[in-house]
């Protein structure tokens, strides 16, 4: 039986729980017995801890415990990187709970154990805490002046650089030059569920069991074993439906340390729910970053080089993939352009505020903001037509592999797999309409300017070194996929179901269950991070699927007695070399793990363009039209990739028009709540339209997958700052800062309007 | 403070201090998980449930103001059988990714096509604006709810 699952648009199987409330979300979970853990967080953004006194607290009734640094003896444990764990790091790396110092709004200090959430808030107000506050560091230029320390080190943990070529050779006699500054702020991966842990320590059977586990589950537990002192076998980590992950959820937190060290030290279950304020200070910030950035090329708008510096602020530590995005800034601000010189240099400095990690594209956002704005300028300096200096400059398919610049000092190479960026450019102009709507540009309509822009971007996919699945013969007939990879709201128990139906030739159906993200599902596993499940998992479900075939084969040929080679497994029945067949359902009970190893990347690839209205009087920004085209190898669900481009996309346009996480002088958050944290609502960006091809299959898995969880999120900066620019043309207005909020906007064209006047 | 009310049409008396949510006490008390906490503070929308048929944040009504009223959550709105109309389309149009949002989305989606089942795209957009989504980008759910107004339409005969 040959299927076809994969491509086709299969409705979800997790819908069925979700749509009906019985989604089960760790904060859903209350065994026994249990107590509720609420944290005391530094109100003040750098400073000396001098006494934290809890004994006012401990004395309020239902108040069962409070735990701060001193319970930990030989003091608290750090949190170590996990991807990019350099040596020069270990200074920044964060601890678990403030002992000494404090760096940032919302470290934890005490941690209160009680009999509901309700009584552990009431009683934080009566942990007392002396604090001498220290001058706090909140931008670059006080974090370079060198009079304010956050470490010993310093302030800069460490300067990536990005190099091809020979960028010297290449601007010393360009015929032309340009230097730009720009700015992306900083602002988040927010998940509609807030953080959680639940942890139980069973101490009969030594096993301690964490609840809330997502993204990264195996490598989670090696951190907490090694923090905790427990092997890594007495430690389940369990995965429960995670309301979205974005790259911010799932990655090893002060709490997810705090939590099981307060279940051993009370022998009670404890659960931790993070609220909103928390989570707006205590999850992984990211984005905050500048770039001084300048490029060389040929009067006819061919680009030598690439050059310049950029600054990354990295808030109060280095957390596990806190290097992540600055090291992206620095690789990927040529984009999909063959730019044969590059010298990009990226500055990690502290700052007093939430340390950062991965959002969604990190540092991709960023450099297509600052790139593709670049691009405009220029091709408006040199008078080509912007669409054609990036035709001029698109790595070309017959240049595949191509080699992006290489960064040190983490020595990592990488190379573009394959693609045809013109065809996804050209097809994001007809979708968009781009020739009938060109008269438009800068055109008063009814008191709204029109502007259009497009910009070409790359996603990176298909993070290695492995990832491990199993495939499991039920006696009932149905099959059981585990998974190394874990959930995150992308819809992988559907996506695994058809690529498992497939692989298997068995109805959809019979792929009973697919159980992701628990460390006892599989020997090894990595996770949902890079756009990698389906690419990694994906193949590694395709190896599964052939040993469990091999097994079959191998139990076969003893029964039938016979070689193995002579089995044939097909259509529900394993047949011998005298026609002699059995049922597959005799060989209940088999099971294989497969595995995929990589370590090479995915390259997904395409073109947005936006069509935008800019309203003078009040600096409204709108969106008319907005064609997002992405080439992503192979489909395996249209329904899902569209909702993964179009939300991504919607992100993306939070980042460039709404969110900021704005903190003061004295470090303090601002935007503490959602009232002032703003992120997008179902009336903001209405029009858009996402299409989705399969012309370049990746040629380094089989699946020929690439990932494609993040292009939407992308190009949309660059895009729609370039649209502003277009429709305040005559007044030359040039964004070069983000979010284009209304009052900035407004602010650009009357400073233009001033300077007109002038 | 004893209190009675109704929850999806069951009687039930719970004993609650008066600074509890409604939100807290269906989900700790009653143990109702389906209604989500995003934010408590009025602003997301996922704890969205009916109250005597109003869409209601849970987060932002106590528990004791509950007294004499008929609450309906997502629970409510779902049978074991099969999905409810509104439920089929969620899912046809893929509205849903996490599904933390969902429940608030289905209960708001339920208060308004049962008093409005001829609303066009803006009063959809205008209504869910009050609830936030982060994975979907929300087009998928407003094109959910419109295809789900038949659903809610009254027979001809019935009308008026």
């Amino acid at each position: 039986m040959k299927n076809t699952f994969i491509g086709a648009p299969v409705e979800r199987r997790e819908d069925l729980r979700f749509l009906r409330g019985r989604g089960q979300y760790v904060g859903d979970l209350a065994p026994q017995g249990l107590l509720h853990a609420v944290i005391l967080r530094s109100a003040v953004a750098h400073g000396r801890v001098r006494s934290v006194d809890a004994s006012e607290a401990l004395a309020m009734p239902g108040v069962r415990a409070v735990i701060t640094a001193q319970d930990m003896p030989g003091g608290p444990p750090i949190i170590p990187m996990r991807l990019q764990p350099l040596p020069d790091f270990k200074p920044f790396e964060q601890p678990v709970i403030a002992a000494d110092k404090v760096r940032y709004v919302g470290e934890p200090i005490a941690v209160v154990l009680a009999d509901s959430a309700a009584i552990g808030e009431d009683a934080l107000e009566a942990i007392a805490v002396d604090i001498e506050p220290l001058p706090p560091v909140t931008d670059r230029a006080t974090a370079t002046r060198g009079d304010r320390r956050l470490f010993e080190k310093g302030n800069t943990a460490l300067v990536f650089n990005a190099v091809r070529g020979d960028a010297a050779a290449a601007f010393k006699d360009a015929p032309y030059r340009r230097r730009e500054h720009f700015k992306t702020q900083r602002h988040y991966g927010l998940t509609m569920e807030p953080r959680g842990v639940l942890a139980e320590w069973d101490a009969g059977a030594g096993i301690l069991r964490v609840f809330g586990a997502a993204k990264v589950p195996f490598f989670n537990r090696r951190i907490l074993a090694a923090q905790i002192g427990l092997p890594e076998a007495a430690i389940d980590m369990v995965e429960n439906d995670v309301g979205g992950g974005f790259g911010a959820r799932g990655e090893f937190y002060p709490e997810d340390f705090l939590i099981p060290f307060a279940a051993r030290h009370a022998g009670r279950p404890v659960r931790w729910i993070e609220d909103r304020r928390e989570n707006l200070m205590a999850m992984n910030h990211a984005r905050e970053a500048e770039a001084d950035v300048e490029i060389a090329c040929t009067r006819d708008g061919v680009i030598l080089g690439l050059r310049g510096n950029t600054y990354a602020d990295m808030g109060a530590y280095m957390r596990t993939n806190g290097a992540v995005g600055a090291r992206n800034v620095a690789q990927f601000m040529s984009g999909p352009y063959r730019i044969e010189n590059v010298d990009i240099d990226v500055t990690l400095f502290m700052t007093n505020k939430t340390p950062v990690g991965t959002y969604r594209g990190p540092g991709r956002f960023e450099t297509d903001f600052f790139r593709e704005r670049l691009f405009d300028m220029v091709a408006k300096d040199l008078g080509i037509d912007r669409i054609e200096f990036r035709r001029r400059n698109l790595v070309a398919d017959a240049e595949m592999p191509y080699r992006l610049a290489t960064i040190t000092p983490f020595e990592s190479k990488d190379e573009l797999d394959s693609g045809d960026y013109q065809s996804t450019l050209d097809r994001c102009l007809t979708e968009i309409g781009w020739n009938e709507k060109q008269k438009l540009q800068g055109q008063l309509i009814d008191g709204r300017y029109h502007g259009l822009a497009l910009g070409c971007f790359i996603e990176g996919g298909a993070a290695g070194p492995k990832e491990t699945v199993k495939v499991a013969l039920n006696d009932d007939a149905t099959f059981t996929v585990l998974m190394g990879s874990s959930a995150v709201g992308q819809g992988v128990e559907t996506v695994f179901a058809q690529i498992a139906a497939d692989a298997l030739e068995v109805p959809l159906e019979r792929i009973r269950e697919v159980l992701h993200g628990s460390t006892a599902y599989v020997s090894d596993g990595y996770g949902a991070y890079h756009s990698r499940s389906v690419v990694m998992g994906g193949s590694a479900l395709l190896d599964a699927v052939e040993k469990f075939r091999a097994a079959v084969r191998a139990e076969a040929a003893k029964r039938f007695g016979c070689a193995e080679d002579a089995v044939r497994v097909g259509d529900d029945k394993v047949t011998g070399p005298d026609g002699r067949t059995l049922a597959l359902k005799e060989f209940a009970g088999t099971a294989a793990e497969g595995f995929f190893l990589n370590k090479k990347h995915t390259w997904t690839y395409g073109a947005h363009a936006a069509h935008v209205t800019v309203d003078p009087k009040t600096g409204r920004v709108e969106i008319l039209d907005y064609a997002a085209v992405e080439d992503v190898g192979r489909i395996i669900n249209p329904n899902t990739l569209k909702g993964q481009v179009i939300g991504s996309l919607v992100q993306g346009l939070g980042g460039a028009f709404l969110e900021h996480l704005v903190y003061d002088d004295q470090g303090q958050l601002l935007t503490g709540s959602l009232m002032d944290y703003l992120l997008p609502t179902a009336s903001d960006f209405p029009n858009l339209r996402s299409v989705t091809t399969e012309l370049k299959p990746s040629p380094i898995n089989p699946l020929g997958a690439k990932g494609a969880g993040e292009g939407g999120i992308i190009a949309a900066g660059g895009v729609v700052a370039n649209a502003v620019a277009n429709a305040l043309g005559d007044f030359g207005v040039e964004p070069r800062e983000l979010p284009l909020s209304p009052p900035r906007v407004w602010e650009m064209i009357n400073a233009a309007r001033s300077a007109a006047v002038e | 403070m004893p209190t009675r009310f109704e929850v999806n049409g069951k009687a039930v008396e719970v004993n609650v201090e008066p600074r509890m949510t409604l939100a807290d006490c269906l989900r700790e008390v009653l143990r109702l998980t389906g209604t989500h906490l995003g934010c408590e503070h009025g602003v997301c929308g996922a704890c969205t449930v009916l109250v005597d048929g109003e869409a209601v944040r849970a987060c932002l009504m106590l528990a004791v103001q509950a007294e004499g009223r008929q609450v309906t959550t997502v629970e409510g709105l779902s049978n074991d059988d099969d999905l409810t109309p509104l439920q089929k389309s969620f899912r046809k149009h893929h509205a849903l990714q996490c599904g933390f949002c969902t429940p608030g989305m289905i209960t708001t989606a339920h208060a308004l096509l049962s008093e409005e089942p001829d609303c066009d795209a803006d009063r959809v957009r205008d209504v869910l604006s009050g609830n936030i989504c982060r994975c979907t980008g929300y087009i998928p759910i407003v094109e959910a709810v419109l295809d789900a107004r038949a659903a809610y339409r009254k027979p001809a005969g019935d009308r008026g």
